[in-house]
C-alpha cells in the first residue's frame, strides 16, 4: 500500500512539479531541532516552579526539622546549607547545579539524588515497561472491539468497564488484586520485586544492572527468573489496567472517526466486509494519535507508578519518594520531582519525534 | 451564532436549556441509562456529604460509645456494618463523612480553577501579546508534568505536612487547582481566539462596545460550550487526587476529618494480613463517587459530539448546538482565529477523553 502511494506519482509527474519530497527531509530535521530546543524551556519552567514553590513557606531544613530542633541549631544548619542567603542567589545556584546534573543531596542519608535515581530508577522503568505491555495487550484489542460494536449492547458493557477502570484509583485496584491473588489465593507474592534468596543470587552478579529481569537472566537460574516475573505480575496488571482503560477509549474514538471517513466508505461500497474494514483500513491510521497520546500518558504512568510501587513495596522511585515524604526529606523530594520532570520532558520529545516519523502530517 | 444574533430565534423553554435536564431529555437507550446511573450515584454522593451527621451511626473521630471502645480491626457486625479500622474508628461512619471532605475539595478545586483558568484564558485569547505566549508555554509545561507530583510539592508548601481539615482540603484543592488551570486555560483560550474573529464581535467593536463588554457579553458566553464536560472530569480528578495524596501520606488526620485516602493508607498492612474491610469500603466509596461523576460527564460528552451521535432524536435536539458552534466559511482563513485555533494541539486530554475546543 505505502509503496504504491510513493512510487506512483513519481512516474507520472515531472520532477520540477514536485518540490515537496525535497523539502520534507529538511522539514523533519528542522522539526527535530525545534522540538529538541523546546525541552529546555519546559524543564526550566518546571524547575523554577518547583524551586519557588518549595521556598515560599521556608526552606527544606526548617520544614524537616522545625519543632524538633532549637532555633539556634536550626539557624546553624540553614547557614551550613546556604539557605540563609538571598533567594535569587540560591535560585541561580540551583539552576547551575541542575545544568551540571547535580540534583542535590538527600538530607536523611546524605546521598546524591542522582545516585537514588541510579539505584531505584531501573525498578520503576521495569514496572512501567511491563504495564505498557499489559496496556497494549488489553487496551487496543478491546478498543477495536468497542469501536466495532458501537451503539450495540456489548459496547456499553465495555465502555462502562472503561469508565470503571478510570474511576478505580490504581492503589485501590492494587490493594484488591493483592488481597485476592496474593493473600487469599496465594498465586503471587504479596510484595517486593523478588524473594530474598533470588535477590541474594542477583546481588553477587559481577555486573548487575538493577533491572531484575536482566539480572535474573544473567544468573542463568530459571527459578530466579520465575521468581522475579511472578513478583511483577500483580503490579504490572494494576498499573497496566489503568493505562489500558485509556488506550481503550482512545482506540475507540479514533477508529470510529476513521470508520466514518470517505476512503472507508469507498472501501465499504466496494463490498469490503466490516471486520476487514476494521483490520485493514481503520486500524492503522487510528493508531497514530495513540502514539502521540502515549507521550502524555508517561506523566500519568509515572504518577501511577508512585502509587503502585507504594502498595507493592516495589522499590522504585515512587516507593522511595513516599519514604522521603514520610521522613520529611524535602530536599530529596525536590530532587526526585525535578528529575522526573526532566525524564517526562525527554520522553515527550522522543514520543513526538516517533509520532512525526510515523505521521508526516505532524511536522510543521 | 451569527444567524441567531441577527434574527432572534424563539427562546427555548427553561427545561430545555438547563444543561443536565436538557441532556436527559435528549438521550435515548444506552446513553440515557448511563446518564441516569451517573446521576443516581452523584445524588447518593451529595446526599452522603450533606446529611453525613444524620446518616452516619457514629462520628468520624469516635473510637467508642457508652458501652466502651469499639475495638480495633473488628470484622463487620451489627454494631459496625463495615467493621472498625486499625485506629479503632467505625469504617461506615468514616466512609460517609469522607464524602463531605471529598465534596469540599471538589468545590474548592473546581471553583478556583474555573475562575482563574477562564479569566486567564479569556485574557490571553482576547488580548494576546507576550503575556499570552508566556502563559501558553508555562501552562503547557505544567500540563505535561505528572499532576500527582505537583500536588505533592504543593501539599508540602500549603500544609507543610500537617493536616487539619482545612489544611488538607486546601492542600488537595489548591494542588488540583494548579494542575487544572492549564486545562481551562487551553480550552477557553482556543475558543476565545476563534470567537474573536467572528463577525458579531467585529460589529460589537464597530458599535463602540468596550473590551470588557465584548469579552464578557459576547466572547465568554459563547466560549462556555465545553465547560460542563471539563468540570465533571476535574471533579472526578479532584477526588482521585485527594485520595492519592492521602494514600502517599498527605492525608487529613483522622481527628480532623474523614479522608478516604488516609484510611486506605492505613489499611495497607491490614490487607497483607487478610483484613479486607478497612480497605474495601473507603476504596469503593472513591470508585462510586468518581464513577457517578464520570458517567454523567461521559454521557454529556457523547450527546454533544456529532460524530458519536447516531440516533435521529439526538441529532434533532442537538441541531441547535451545531448552529451555534459551526465556523462560518469566512473565518477559516482568518489567521489565528480560524482553523488554527480549533485544530492545533491534541484534542484529547490526559485521560484520553476527547476535549473539544
Amino acid at each position: 500500500m505505502s509503496t504504491l502511494d510513493t512510487t506512483a506519482p513519481t512516474e507520472d509527474l515531472p520532477a520540477a512539479g514536485r518540490p515537496k519530497p525535497k523539502s520534507q527531509g529538511g522539514g523533519f530535521a528542522r522539526y527535530l531541532l525545534v522540538r529538541f530546543l523546546l525541552i529546555f524551556p519546559t524543564i526550566f519552567i518546571l524547575v523554577t516552579l518547583v524551586f519557588f514553590l518549595m521556598r515560599t513557606t521556608g526552606d527544606p531544613i526548617t520544614a524537616a526539622q522545625g519543632g524538633r530542633l532549637g532555633p539556634e541549631a536550626l539557624a546553624e544548619l540553614r547557614a551550613a546549607a546556604g539557605f540563609d542567603r538571598p533567594i535569587f542567589i540560591q535560585y541561580v545556584e540551583y539552576l547551575g547545579q541542575i545544568a551540571t546534573f547535580n540534583f542535590g543531596e538527600t538530607l536523611t542519608t546524605n546521598r546524591p539524588v542522582l545516585e537514588v535515581l541510579a539505584t531505584y530508577g531501573p525498578a520503576t522503568f521495569e514496572l512501567v515497561f511491563y504495564s505498557l505491555i499489559v496496556a497494549f495487550l488489553v487496551g487496543i484489542p478491546l478498543g477495536l472491539l468497542t469501536a466495532y460494536y458501537r451503539d450495540k449492547p456489548q459496547d456499553a458493557v465495555f465502555r462502562v468497564l472503561a469508565i470503571y477502570w478510570y474511576a478505580v484509583p490504581v492503589f485501590f485496584a492494587a490493594l484488591i488484586l493483592k488481597l485476592i491473588f496474593a493473600v487469599w489465593l496465594k498465586w503471587f507474592p504479596v510484595a517486593g520485586r523478588a524473594s530474598v534468596s533470588a535477590e541474594l543470587q542477583m546481588q553477587v552478579l559481577p555486573n548487575k544492572t538493577g533491572f531484575y529481569t536482566i539480572d535474573a537472566l544473567m544468573t542463568g537460574n530459571p527459578e530466579v527468573l520465575t521468581d522475579v516475573l511472578s513478583h511483577a505480575v500483580l503490579p504490572a496488571i494494576a498499573l497496566g489496567l489503568l493505562t489500558a482503560g485509556i488506550f481503550l477509549r482512545l482506540v475507540r474514538t479514533n477508529v470510529i472517526g476513521t470508520l466514518a471517513t470517505d476512503y472507508v466508505d469507498a472501501a465499504r461500497s466496494r463490498g469490503v466486509g466490516e471486520l476487514r474494514l476494521l483490520r485493514k483500513h481503520a486500524y492503522r491510521p487510528a493508531l497514530i494519535p495513540i502514539v502521540t497520546v502515549i507521550g502524555l500518558q508517561i506523566a500519568l504512568l509515572l504518577a501511577g507508578a508512585v502509587l503502585t510501587e507504594t502498595t507493592f513495596e516495589w522499590k522504585g522511585l515512587g516507593f522511595i519518594l513516599v519514604e522521603f515524604i514520610e521522613s520529611r526529606d524535602y530536599m530529596a523530594v525536590q530532587g526526585i520531582v525535578v528529575m522526573l520532570a526532566i525524564i517526562v520532558a525527554i520522553t515527550n520529545f522522543v514520543v513526538d519525534i516517533i509520532a512525526a516519523f510515523i505521521d508526516p502530517r505532524v511536522r510543521y | 451564532m451569527t444567524a441567531a444574533s441577527l434574527t432572534p430565534a424563539p427562546k427555548r423553554r427553561l427545561r430545555d436549556r438547563l444543561p443536565v435536564v436538557h441532556h436527559l431529555r435528549q438521550s435515548v437507550g444506552l446513553q440515557r441509562g448511563m446518564l441516569v446511573a451517573g446521576l443516581v450515584l452523584l445524588a447518593l454522593f451529595i446526599v452522603c456529604a450533606v446529611f453525613a451527621p444524620l446518616l452516619a451511626p457514629y462520628g468520624f473521630a469516635q473510637r467508642g460509645d457508652a458501652e466502651g471502645t469499639f475495638g480495633t480491626q473488628q470484622p463487620p457486625s451489627a454494631e459496625h456494618w463495615f467493621g472498625t479500622t486499625v485506629g479503632g474508628y467505625d469504617v461506615l461512619s468514616r466512609v460517609i463523612f469522607g464524602a463531605q471532605t471529598a465534596i469540599l475539595v471538589v468545590i474548592v478545586a473546581v471553583v478556583l480553577s474555573l475562575f482563574i483558568g477562564v479569566a486567564l484564558g479569556l485574557y490571553a485569547g482576547y488580548f494576546g501579546g507576550w503575556l499570552d505566549k508566556l502563559m501558553v508555554v508555562v501552562f503547557d509545561a505544567i500540563y505535561a508534568f505528572p499532576s500527582l507530583l505537583l500536588a505533592i510539592v504543593l501539599s508540602i508548601v500549603i500544609s507543610g505536612g500537617q493536616s487539619s481539615l482545612w489544611g488538607g482540603v486546601l492542600a488537595a484543592g489548591g494542588s488540583i487547582v494548579v494542575v487544572f488551570i492549564p486545562q481551562y486555560f487551553r480550552v477557553i483560550r482556543a475558543e476565545t481566539v476563534r470567537i474573536k474573529a467572528e463577525p458579531f464581535v467585529e460589529s460589537a467593536k464597530v458599535l463602540g462596545a468596550s473590551n470588557s463588554r465584548i469579552v464578557f457579553k459576547h466572547v465568554f458566553r459563547n466560549a462556555t460550550r465545553t465547560l460542563p464536560l471539563i468540570i465533571t472530569l476535574n471533579s472526578a480528578e479532584a477526588i482521585l487526587t485527594l485520595a492519592a495524596l492521602g494514600f502517599v501520606g498527605f492525608g487529613i488526620e483522622p481527628t480532623a476529618a474523614a479522608d478516604w485516602g488516609y484510611d486506605l493508607n492505613k489499611a495497607q498492612s491490614d490487607v497483607t494480613s487478610g483484613i479486607w474491610w478497612t480497605a474495601t469500603f473507603p476504596g469503593l466509596a472513591i470508585v462510586l463517587a468518581v464513577l457517578g461523576i464520570m458517567l454523567v460527564g461521559e454521557s454529556l460528552n457523547d450527546l454533544a459530539d456529532p460524530r458519536l451521535r447516531s440516533r435521529r432524536r439526538v441529532a434533532q435536539a442537538a441541531g441547535e448546538v451545531a448552529e451555534t458552534s459551526v465556523v462560518p466559511g469566512g473565518t477559516l482563513a482568518a489567521g489565528p482565529g480560524g482553523l488554527g485555533g480549533l485544530e492545533d494541539g491534541e484534542s484529547f486530554d490526559e485521560h484520553g477523553i476527547e476535549v473539544k475546543r
